[in-house]
């Protein structure tokens, strides 16, 4: 039943698309029908978490290929976010992007498709079916992230994203011939025992570290994320954040999932990749400016926290502990539906603000709080609930990897191998500190203050579709922050599917309990003290900030996203290496001075982009060869031959 | 029973810990000082004067106070202060306890980032970026006391018997000496702030708070004193044994707190505030101290 | 192989230096075309019985070979409207010089090439050998574009009898004589073009086309 309903939300999400594409009147056919496949795949997910495992399978033409696809509860774990922010996305996409907005059809057909294809990703259970899927992800991405391809930002973001997606999907074939090989079958079935020791096992992980490490914007393979995220649409960036990025993290997990034990190099790896992406995801969206690059790079951290969670499990089942490994996995995959939630309500919102403010850069916003108090709110909401705090459900998943990172240490024995795990605790506490900074900078800088433009002071709040997408977020959100102990059986269900052979701890969803408890205190005691306070100083006077005596204050004088930003970079200035054009003004009287600040992806403009330079240059030697005198080519041509001839004559 | 106990002692004694300080520093200086109880006197004058609101300001300026109110009192009753048994202790309540104080601090600078003043920015500016720091201080003094007590509530850390001192003293030491001067950073004193002045542009705690007024002012007032107190309290537990008795156990958790509300008056007095290029520093320093005690456990 | 079959292919070889050695385009087209109808009567004397297929076959590719692909060439050479001097980047006596080492060795090595019996005697193999480096000569050594073409047609006579050893099925010449025709013609529209894009035939000028 459950496949039957996800293979229907499937069809109708890449339907969707195509009757605004013939005529522009079509739009509400296309919203209805995407939200309506949304909700349709939601109920097939959370039937197939609930229920159990469930396939489907169809001919297809394709040699070795079937369209087969199976629910079980670890694609239903990952299928629920896909739809979930599909049906928000396409309502939010109504009013962003109306009918008589150019590309509108065009927007409406990619944004179906990508999201049917990544429900058929998540599920697909044979590895051609799962490599089409996966392509056409990738290709309707490109389209999407180059909407507005008139501006070079678009463009250069699109080719950057389709070449990183095209290395990896050179991987994720070699990955499904290797299976092939091992298997004999164009399936998903568990390896033989001893896979992960030999090389054809060991080249399958290294493989896919390399394949769904870029897929999910591990660093170093992150460079494509913040371009590509800025530049497409908003409801599109919350759709590739929110879940295109956990296709890379479920095809990890679902390959994972084949072995029956994983060398614990390569859980050291993944923790290690996890920890680095982590704190350097997050201090790089510090120094950001440009409001959805920002959230891009936190995506980036918060995948960091969720393959650390997956290194965790990994590196504690080949040392047999259980626990640990469960509390890894679970905190991982936690994370995956609180991270679609939080990120997407953040990216909607975001959106909302750039559409109203009509600028993408922060230090042009501000007071938009006034102005557009539902998008402020939801805005806050997703800002607490992504920098981890209690009581919204960031804090939860967050919570579970805290502990199995204590438990390592209460638990091991004298000395023992799964100490590195201790890493996790501060790795977690910088991230999670640094996040509270870029959060409060950000939202602080463009809901709060005075308006720092024309355009910020003219906004106004955006129309009731809009606001209204992000409602389900929120919801969720808070149903998983104040609630955890309800999920708790929903998500064993999925670690159980992400690691067969690991035997589930009964005390596993007996943890979530006082935490559901706590929270509920706090969130009730803060609400009541806010209300109150709120309602005691009803009948405040009001008066100008305090200026210090400033005869003409004005609204640029407020502190800077860069400024509040600046002690966090300066920190981490070694891997940053911000560049600063502060020209000094040498006269006795006061003149013109200017200030810029900005902080290029290091990976990209100081590593890659120099190295692929130079290689051009080094290989630019060889075009002395390409003179274009026929007469030489025929003579190349004439020469070969007859050194192959006395070769083979010898 | 220990539940409202505990609770009595924190909102009732939180002011007194500072009144307890001021006198200390007053003393070494060679004044009379104010009297100790002044910081209620204080707290009374402004609960009874008219709030004024910046017109830049939405609710969030008032979340910040109310916020700062709510956490340390929920803190506090993660903490075993009157018995063995705090009111609220399960499996990683140590991780929840450290979380509230982010999300005060998350109110905290979002309402002063409300009142679009660039002094109140450059508080949030530096208070953001010494948390960031301060974090793994108080991560890793938790890392070796759960590898200490093996356990991962607050309640069985904290009680400290006879054989863990023994075993361990000089993690606990070391321990104890981080958490101190994390104490002093999330509490702006001397070292890092100075309480006393209100120069804006020295200062990271006393100029997020400067548009507040009336009531509000006195919940921020009241609120750092609970969070002095919760603080204090979280390291005189790491010192103290307990008894059992909750009458006890909450007069010696009250002698500590003011012992060390002692020795934070002498510090303040003997110390000026640190040039701000060197409060990272000694941040980071109280990081490795602390994360040299994890390795001396882990031994 | 009858005697008269190693006439025409001595006569072949002479072709070879003649085409190779004349400074004029027109006298070069000549001795294409000279080629071409030596090779075309060639399998009249190879071939026992003359059967009508082989007589049919015979004056077409002779018609082809010596007249049309020549006469194209020469029409070619008229509309373009260049001087008819061939421009070589190797001066004559050491093409000639070239020309005559390739036709010796050519002589010298047939004999270790790996063939059956039967064709190893007669001059077939070491005429299209010879003829094949004196085309590929002519090829890369000339600097207008008709003499390449010239050289080229030199290198297809060359295969041409190297393909007559197969002599009891001649499709494969056929085919090779159809798509030489093609080419032919598309090269004369080819070189129109270049003529009035550049101005000149010169080779030299088509290297501005890289990058």
């Amino acid at each position: 039943m459950s496949a039957i309903l996800v293979i229907v939300g499937v069809a109708l999400c890449m339907a969707s698309g195509l009757p605004s594409l013939v005529t522009r009147r079509a739009s509400v056919v296309t919203t209805v029908l995407i939200v309506a496949g949304g909700v349709t795949g939601l109920i097939g997910a959370v039937l197939g978490l609930t229920w159990g495992t469930a396939g489907l399978s169809l001919p297809w033409h394709i040699p070795g290929g079937a369209l087969a696809i199976r629910v079980d509860a670890l694609s239903a774990f990952f299928l629920a976010p896909v739809f979930l922010l599909a049906g928000a996305g396409g309502l939010y996409a109504d009013r962003y992007w109306p009918a008589a907005r150019m590309r509108a059809g065009y927007v409406r057909a990619f944004f179906g498709l990508m999201a049917g294809a990544l429900a058929l990703v998540m599920c697909a259970a044979n590895t051609i079916l799962f490599l089409a899927a996966w392509e056409v992800v990738a290709v309707s991405s490109f389209f999407l992230i180059a909407t507005e391809h008139e501006q070079a930002e678009s463009r250069s973001a699109a080719w950057i994203y389709i070449t990183a997606s095209h290395v990896a999907t050179l991987a994720l074939f070699a990955i499904v011939v290797l299976l092939h090989g091992v298997t004999h079958t164009w399936a998903f079935v568990p390896l033989a025992a001893g896979t992960g020791a030999i090389p054809v096992g060991q080249a399958l992980l290294c493989l896919a570290f390399i394949a769904f490490g870029i897929k999910a914007g591990l660093m170093p393979f992150h460079i494509w994320l913040p371009g590509a995220h800025a530049a497409a649409p908003s409801h599109v960036s919350a759709v590739m954040s929110g879940v295109g990025i956990k296709m890379g993290v479920y095809g990890l997990v679902r390959l994972l999932s084949l072995f029956d034990a994983v060398p614990s190099a390569f859980g050291t790896t993944l923790l290690l990749a996890g920890i680095a992406s982590s704190i350097l995801g997050v201090a790089f969206a510090i120094a950001q400016h440009d409001l959805k690059r920002l959230l891009a790079y936190h995506s980036i951290e918060n995948i960091g926290i969720i393959v650390t969670g997956l290194g965790i499990g990994v590196v504690a089942q080949t040392h047999g502990q259980p626990l640990l490994a469960v509390l890894g996995y679970a905190g991982a995959l936690l994370h995956v539906w609180n991270h679609g939630l939080f990120k997407a309500l953040l990216f909607l919102s975001a959106g909302a603000a750039i559409h109203s403010a009509h600028t993408r850069e922060i230090d042009r916003m501000g007071g938009l709080a006034r102005r557009m108090p539902w998008t402020a709110a939801a805005f806050l909401i997703g800002a607490v609930a992504i920098t981890g705090l209690p009581p919204l459900n960031g804090f939860v998943s967050e919570w579970l990897l805290y502990v199995a990172g204590f438990t390592s240490i209460t638990g091991s024995p004298h000395g023992g191998p799964a100490l590195i795990l201790v890493l996790v605790v501060p790795a977690l506490a910088l991230t999670g500190a640094l996040a509270l900074a870029c959060f409060v900078k950000a939202f602080g800088t463009v809901f709060l203050g005075a308006p720092r433009s024309e355009a910020a002071s003219d906004a106004s709040e955006v129309p009731a579709t809009m606001r209204a997408a992000t409602v389900p977020l929120i919801l969720g959100c808070a149903a998983i922050g104040l609630l955890p102990a309800l999920f708790g059986p929903l998500l064993s269900r999925a670690v159980h599917a992400a690691a067969p052979r690991l035997p589930m701890p009964a005390t596993f969803t007996a943890l979530l309990q006082p935490i559901q408890d706590s929270a509920l205190v706090i969130a009730g005691i803060a609400i009541a003290a806010v209300l109150t306070l709120l309602a005691v100083t009803r009948r405040a006077a009001t008066a100008l900030t305090w200026d210090c005596g400033y005869a003409e204050p004005t609204s640029r004088m407020q502190y800077t996203a860069s400024s509040t930003a600046r002690g966090v970079v300066g920190l981490f200035g070694w891997a940053m290496r911000p560049v600063i054009h502060a020209p000094r003004p040498f006269t006795l009287f006061p003149s013109a001075a200017a200030f810029e600040s900005h902080v290029p992806d290091t990976v990209l403009d100081r590593a890659l982009l120099p190295a692929l330079r130079g290689a051009r240059w080094v290989l630019g030697f060889a075009r002395y060869f390409q003179h274009g005198r026929m007469q030489l080519y025929l003579l190349y041509l004439g020469v070969t031959l007859v050194a192959l001839l006395a070769w083979s004559a010898r | 029973m220990t539940a409202v106990l505990q609770l009595l002692l924190v909102v009732l004694t939180a002011p007194l810990l500072l009144g307890v300080i001021t006198r200390t520093k007053a003393i070494v200086a060679g004044r009379r000082g104010q009297p100790l109880l002044q910081a209620y006197y204080d707290l009374g004058k402004l609960l009874r004067k008219e709030t004024v609101l910046s017109s830049t300001t939405t609710w969030v300026f008032l979340a910040g106070p109310a916020v700062a109110v709510v956490v340390p009192l929920l803190a506090s009753l993660l903490l075993p202060l009157a018995g063995p048994r705090a009111p609220l202790a399960f499996t990683g309540d140590l991780i929840l306890f450290v979380y509230l104080f982010a999300l005060s601090r998350f109110f905290t600078t979002a309402a002063a980032l409300d009142t679009g003043s660039a002094f109140e920015g450059m508080g949030v500016a530096r208070e953001i970026t010494f948390a960031a720091l301060a974090e793994p201080a108080l991560f890793f003094g938790l890392l070796a006391l759960a590898r200490i007590s093996g356990s991962l509530s607050l309640s069985q850390l904290l009680t400290v018997d006879g054989t863990s001192w023994h075993k361990a003293s000089a993690a606990l030491v070391l321990i104890i000496a981080s958490w101190f001067i994390v104490l002093l950073a999330e509490n702006s004193r001397v070292p890092f702030d100075d309480p006393n002045t209100h120069l804006e542009l020295t200062m990271i705690h006393e100029v997020m708070v400067l548009d507040h007024s009336g009531p509000a002012f006195g919940l921020i007032l009241y609120g750092s004193a609970l969070k002095l107190f919760v603080f204090s309290a979280l390291i005189a537990d790491v010192a103290l044994p307990r008894t059992g008795n909750p009458l006890i156990d909450a007069a010696a958790t009250l002698g500590a707190v003011l012992v060390i509300g002692v020795v934070i008056g002498l510090v303040e007095s003997s110390m000026a505030r640190l040039r701000l290029v060197r409060v990272p520093q000694l941040l980071i320093a109280a990081s490795l101290v602390a994360g040299f005690a994890v390795v001396l456990v882990l031994r | 192989m009858p005697p008269i079959a190693d006439s025409i292919l001595i006569l072949l070889l002479l072709t070879n230096f003649f085409i190779l050695g004349t400074a004029n385009l027109r006298s070069a087209i000549r001795g294409v075309a000279l080629q071409g109808l030596l090779l075309g009567v060639l399998p009249f004397f190879v071939e026992s019985q003359a059967t009508v297929r082989l007589v049919l076959l015979v004056i077409a590719t002779a018609a082809i070979k010596g007249v049309v692909i020549p006469g194209l060439l020469m029409k070619a050479l008229r509309d373009v409207h260049i001087r008819h001097e061939v421009e070589p980047y190797l001066g004559f006596v050491p093409t000639l010089f070239l020309c005559a080492a390739g036709t010796a060795l050519a002589l010298l090595f047939a004999d270790h090439l790996p063939l059956a019996a039967a064709d190893r005697t007669g001059l077939f193999v070491p005429a299209s050998l010879a003829t094949l480096f004196s085309g590929f000569l002519g090829l890369t050594t000339r600097r207008k574009a008709i003499s390449q073409v010239t050289g080229y047609l030199v290198l297809e006579n060359g295969i041409y009898v190297f393909g007559l050893l197969l002599y009891q099925s001649m499709i494969v010449e056929v085919g090779v004589l159809l798509d030489l025709l093609v080419g032919i013609f598309v090269m004369g529209i080819v070189l129109n073009h270049i003529q009035r894009e550049f101005s000149s035939l010169d080779t030299e000028r088509l290297s501005h086309l890289r990058e």
